[in-house]
């Protein structure tokens, strides 16, 4: 085979058996007698070697019509090919066989395209189904984004639909329209997130999935579709699926991915395409569903060119002359191929994340996980260790003999893989474990990982303080819960109870603070109102009464003045006047005036003690 | 029973000792546990006076453990980092129960990466006793941690903590630019308990180096220097 593909250097002029067929295909119109000698010639060759190779030229001709040079294909192909292995038809027939075969190759693929019009939306409907406020579904409710010109319409709710609204309008004109419209800003970066992770969910259906575009999936679903009974029964399966997770959603099947996804957006409900009916099924589609971009359809439009067919039928070489440079997005030629299968588009599905988890079969029924777990530990860390990830979350799962299923969950503040103290966190836990009547298949899982590198953070081979301290957050959290355990950390603000934020733990560590002069070594979570005798209104307090203690102020300093921060406190918000005093006893408190007499902001300003000095 | 390895030669007591103790009173030479009773909830003085013997900690690496219940949160407001004094980190956990609070120092006395171990429990909790003291008192020892336990609204019962301090707040010394303000704070510090030491009473301020001790009570103050 290689010696033939090397071929195409020998003798231009074929002989005449081969390109007689291929004359006569093409018709060329005015030169009938050549075409009737051609035809003679052509039986003279088949009296002399038999009807059956005649079926398979022919094919092997139709193909080379769509070469793009237009141009009469030179014939020495064929010739050639079959000039070294003689003229007999033997060698003809194999070389032709093996052509359409990988055509069919390229057809036999079954391509899935799942398109979710409304992903951003649902998701945000989910998440405000959660919230204390859920809007009523009659409301209409738009996401924005950001465009050039002030905020842009995303996605609208179906309320905002029926009211006329529609995405990439501005949101100022859809609030003339619409006065009670509620905008949110969609989640860009959350729904791709989101996108992701749903086709992991989606490799349920089969093992390769991909994201296709921003609200879209594309699954190779060759050989797949027999586990669910078929394509129609697999599509509908995915669409009840999705529905049941909240999201409306558009699917097709068919032989290529560009076909799919013109079906899945173009086409009817739940399309299933062979690829004998492919030509005809996408033939009425929009040019839109070639998956060219809107400026290429608006040439087409111009050109008359409204369908799938239309462009279809434009001569190869017309299409090919006008589009010659563009890129994949506007060349509506290419995009045909790869609908029709002519170029290759094969599914790019990520790899799997790796998954960690053991398990152990008991032989028979028992009631307490604990003496399997040290086992479970040590081939998980191993499992960890050999692919370089380390457990952020382990779970241990006990099938009981009554058909329950008990889980326990622990958590650490950095990825780890050391058995001895992931058993630890489940020390004062397991007794959560409701074993029944007893289990007989413990599993011990990796829910959450991460990379984790080995480390040597001293020369000297000692243990490194961050691990340390990590492991001590973890045991911390495992038995108090991670909302207990925090790590302030300094912000960016001039108010006080704003300046530190209390982040868990588990997700920020601890850092080093610089201290500030005149500030408070304690605060109050939330400042106390106290009653207060002053001698000037704008002047610090002469006495007040706090916690039903009168303090007499001896010593004051102040006031300083903390301005609300207009950028996110409510409007309304008043200053503080804040007094650093001591009282009769000697101790020392941070109180502020919340707002001055006569700024608008609402009647006498109240005073609050909000910490006090070491 | 089982016998502590001698910690310092300071089990030996000797006359000069115990005037040296009375002149540059005491300070324990390596960590061990300490209790400060607040004489009122409100007096944020325990914590400056607690800040000032974890002077090592400053500009350490390693966090402060600071262990606070539901209750002391409430009534004493939480530690507030810039305010502290020093430049320190602290890895915080909120407890509801006293038992949760002695178990979490404990879990931190296990972990060599603190620089120091805070806890605040408020009242007299029946599990706060002479077992519980003890255990975290060895720990600390073995560890090197200096660990402090706040107490409020609590009466000195049985404990083993190897140093028991009552401190309350001084009117502050004067400020020398500013008559009228506060100026740097002062604590009476009373040590009724100690096992190395002899008790005292100080008026207790921030040093250069930690803690200073510098005089009795009763003592008439230095005089402040006027300057300017």
């Amino acid at each position: 085979m290689s010696v033939q593909d090397k071929l195409p250097v020998l003798a231009f002029p074929p002989r005449h058996a081969a390109p007689a067929p291929k004359d006569d295909r093409r018709t060329p119109p005015d030169d009938l007698a050549r075409a009737v000698a051609a035809l003679r010639a052509a039986f003279d060759n088949e009296a002399q070697e038999g009807n059956h190779e005649r079926d398979a030229p022919r094919h092997y001709t139709t193909e080379e019509a769509f070469s793009p040079v237009g141009t009469p294909r030179p014939t020495w192909r064929a010739s050639l090919k079959k000039g070294p292995e003689g003229t007999d038809g033997k060698g003809q027939s194999g070389q032709i066989t093996s052509g359409p075969a990988t055509d069919r190759d390229a057809l036999a693929r079954r391509i899935v395209s799942i398109y979710l019009p409304r992903f951003s939306i649902e998701r945000w409907d989910r998440w405000a189904a959660r919230q204390p406020d859920t809007p009523p579904p009659d409301l209409p409710v738009v996401l924005a984004i950001e465009g050039p010109h002030g905020p842009v319409v995303h996605a609208t709710n179906r309320a905002a639909e029926a009211q006329g609204l529609a995405a990439g309008s501005r949101v100022v004109d859809i609030r003339a329209l619409c006065p009670e419209v509620r905008v949110e800003f969609a989640d860009i970066a959350g729904d791709r997130l989101a996108l992701e992770r749903l086709m992991m969910w989606a490799r349920r259906w089969c093992p390769w999935t991909a994201i296709d575009g921003a609200s879209g999936l594309v699954m190779d679903t060759t050989g797949s579709d027999h586990l669910w009974g078929g394509e129609a029964q697999m599509l509908r399966e995915m669409e009840e699926r999705l529905s049941l997770l909240g999201f409306s959603a558009n699917l097709a099947a068919a032989s290529t991915h560009g076909a799919a996804w013109a079906l899945a957006r173009f086409g009817g409900v739940r399309r299933v395409v062979t690829s004998a009916a492919l030509e005809a099924g996408i033939a009425p589609l929009p040019t839109r569903a070639l998956r060219i971009d809107a400026e290429t359809e608006l040439v087409l439009k111009r050109l008359g060119l409204k369908t799938v067919a239309d462009v279809a039928a434009v001569p190869r070489i017309s299409l090919a002359r006008r589009f010659s440079r563009a890129g994949i997005a506007q060349n509506p030629l290419m995009r045909l191929d790869q609908i029709m299968g002519r170029v290759a588009e094969p599914v790019n599905a990520p790899d799997d994340p790796p998954r960690f988890a053991v398990q152990s079969q008991l032989p028979e029924p028992v009631q307490d996980p604990t003496p399997h777990l040290p086992s479970l530990c040590e081939e998980l860390c191993r499992g960890l260790a050999a692919e370089g990830y380390g457990a952020r979350r382990i779970t241990v799962t006990v099938y009981r003999t009554d058909g329950e299923i008990s889980t326990l969950t622990a958590a650490t503040a950095r990825a780890s893989r050391d058995p001895g103290h992931l058993l630890r966190l489940f020390d004062d836990k397991l007794e959560r474990i409701d074993p029944g009547f007893g289990f007989d298949l413990i599993t011990l899982g990796a829910s959450v990982i991460e990379d984790m590198q080995a480390v040597q953070t001293r020369l000297d081979g000692a243990v490194d303080d961050g691990a340390e301290l990590a492991r001590l957050v973890n045991r911390l959290t495992a038995r108090l819960g991670a909302r207990a355990i925090r790590a302030p950390v300094l912000t960016d603000s001039h108010m006080p109870e704003r300046a530190e934020v209390w982040p868990e733990a588990l997700r920020q560590a601890p850092r080093t603070v610089t201290p500030r002069p005149h500030r408070p070594a304690r605060l109050f979570d939330t400042p106390e109102e106290i009653r207060v005798v002053y001698a000037v209104p704008e002047g610090p307090p002469a006495q007040f009464v706090w916690r039903r203690q009168t303090h007499r102020v001896t010593r004051f300093a102040g006031p300083e003045r903390i301005a609300p921060e207009w950028w996110c406190d409510k409007p309304g918000t008043r200053l503080r006047d804040y007094y650093r005093i001591e009282d009769q006893h000697g101790r020392r408190y941070w109180i502020y005036r919340d707002g001055v007499l006569g700024d608008g902001r609402g009647e006498t300003p109240r005073w609050f003690v909000h910490g006090g000095f070491a | 029973m089982t016998v502590l390895p001698p910690l310092s030669d300071r089990n030996l007591v000797s006359p000069a000792h115990l005037l040296k103790g009375r002149n540059a009173p005491a300070r324990a030479d390596h960590a061990t546990l300490s209790e400060v009773f607040a004489d009122s909830a409100a007096d944020a003085g325990v914590t400056g006076f607690v800040m000032a013997q974890l002077h090592h900690a400053n500009d350490s690496d390693k966090p402060v453990l600071w262990i606070q219940d539901r209750l002391s949160r409430r009534e004493a407001g939480r530690p507030y980092l810039r305010g502290l004094g020093l430049r320190i980190s602290i890895l915080y956990v909120a407890v509801s129960k006293p038992v949760d609070a002695l178990w979490a120092i404990e879990e931190g006395l296990g972990c060599s990466g603190l620089s120091a171990v805070v806890g605040e429990i408020w009242g007299d909790p029946q599990s706060l006793d002479f077992t519980a003291t003890k255990r975290i008192a060895l720990r600390a020892e073995a560890r090197d941690t200096p660990t402090w336990i706040m107490r409020r609204a609590a009466t000195p019962n049985l404990s083993a903590a190897r140093m028991r301090w009552r401190v309350s707040s001084l009117p502050s010394a004067l400020e020398p630019d500013d008559q009228r303000s506060p100026g740097a704070p002062l604590w009476k510090a009373e040590l009724f308990r100690a096992r190395w030491d002899t008790p005292g009473e100080w008026v207790a301020s921030y040093g250069a180096e930690g803690i200073n001790l510098s005089h009795g009570v009763a003592d008439p103050p230095a005089p402040v220097a006027i300057t300017g």
